[in-house]
């Protein structure tokens, strides 16, 4: 089973810090956060995301400018929203990415 | 990873995930148990997709036994992930004294109806309260808001539907509300308790979203009007036999339908349903 690598991008810190480390408990999974868009640009030319996850509080101007940067640099990766802030719907909407990218393959 | 790989891997996790430590002792939910995973195939006709209640997921963790109507939490079925903007119909027991310790929630409306007890909520704005039967609350929890939900008796359990649905506009400033439903308003009536109009009856949503209840007596009949071109309706049984635009439904049975403008609905028992008209997005 290959990792799965998601950056989470959100700017509430506390609900970030609680959505990586619920995502970090699985095996498989590896979650980093960004708290600005500056953080997220970075990361992403760090690391080979797989999944990115846009939480709470980003703003639609910044969700799109991410989404179309992210998206031609690597246009196999999924960009999703997040709902909820916290463990009800985080594995389902992840599991719904990774779906997304088998099918993809 | 397939499914039974996930839910295996994501059991240990079970307790972090979905109460914090401080609410129950770790070795009490460690092994959450009976997850149904009966597919919905052959439940779905034009315009209509039937949930019956025991192919509902099913969470026990001692302390908390849930029932998940849509995919939640370890629960995930593909083919039950949410109708329109209907994204979570859970219909929780909690023993006593038990609950959800202080945890986040962002960008959802969270609609909260105890059916047997009472609930204690505390959350980051300040709110304090208690909920209990003939309530109703919501949060709208928009850019993101901390909370708590306990049972406020020691000596008896809590029965609550949690509902959740998904916003109309993201990143709204955190807004709690509650308002006591005189039970008598809803005898063989529908009493609308959730609405997007501040003018309007029942708890503010942000939403296109209209909730009903109802308290039927056997025989009784009646007709529901969509408010908005484009919704649906999900009808869920509290108590009792109900048809809806025909279809049979039995207690905790739930039964969304599009594409109409009007239900026909006409108790077998005396019966609660509750109604839940939400846009159709995909």
């Amino acid at each position: 089973m290959s990792a799965v690598n998601i950056l989470v991008i959100g700017r509430h810190a506390q609900i970030m810090e609680t959505v990586l480390r619920l995502v970090n408990t699985q095996p498989h999974w590896h979650a980093q956060g960004a708290l600005t868009d500056d953080e997220a640009r970075q990361k992403f030319s760090a690391s080979a995301f797989d999944v990115v996850l846009i939480g709470g509080g980003v703003e639609e101007e910044s969700e799109q400018k991410l989404k179309q940067t992210f998206l031609s640099s690597r246009p196999d990766i999924k960009v999703i929203r997040h709902y909820g802030g916290g463990s009800g719907l985080l594995f389902n909407e992840i599991q719904q990415a990774i779906n997304g990218l088998s099918t993809q393959e | 990873m397939n499914r039974k790989e996930f839910l295996r891997n994501s059991l240990a996790a079970a307790a972090v995930l979905t109460v914090p430590a401080a609410a129950a002792p770790a070795e009490e939910h460690a092994e959450p148990v009976g997850f149904n995973h009966l597919p919905s195939v052959n439940t779905t006709t034009m315009n209509t997709v039937l949930h019956k209640a025991n192919t509902r997921g099913h969470a026990n963790h001692g302390w908390l036994d849930s029932h998940h109507t849509f995919s939640f939490a370890h629960y995930y079925d593909p083919n039950r992930i949410h109708f329109g903007a209907l994204r979570v119909l859970n219909d929780d027991i909690v023993d006593g004294g038990m609950g959800f310790g202080t945890h986040p929630h962002d960008n959802m409306e969270i609609i909260s109806i105890p059916l047997e007890g009472d609930l204690e909520h505390k959350d980051s704005m300040g709110n304090t309260a208690v909920i209990r039967q003939n309530d109703v609350q919501i949060m709208s929890a928009g850019t993101g808001i901390y909370h708590s939900e306990y049972n406020k008796n020691k000596d008896k359990k809590v029965n609550f539907l949690q509902i959740w649905v998904f916003p109309k506009k993201r990143n709204i400033e955190p807004r709690y509300d509650q308002i006591t439903f005189r039970p008598q308003d809803r005898v063989n009536k529908l009493q609308q308790i959730v609405s997007p109009s501040h003018e309007d009856d029942g708890v503010w949503i942000n939403q296109d979203a209209w909730f009903n209840l109802g308290t039927f007596t056997k025989g009784f009949t009646t007709s529901y009007q969509l408010h908005q071109k484009g919704n649906g309706v999900y009808a869920f049984v509290i108590q009792g036999d109900v048809r809806v635009n025909g279809q049979l439904l039995n207690q905790r049975d739930g039964f969304g339908i599009w594409g109409v403008d009007g239900l026909e609905i006409s108790a077998d028992s005396d019966a609660e349903l509750l109604l839940m008209e939400v846009p159709m997005i995909k």
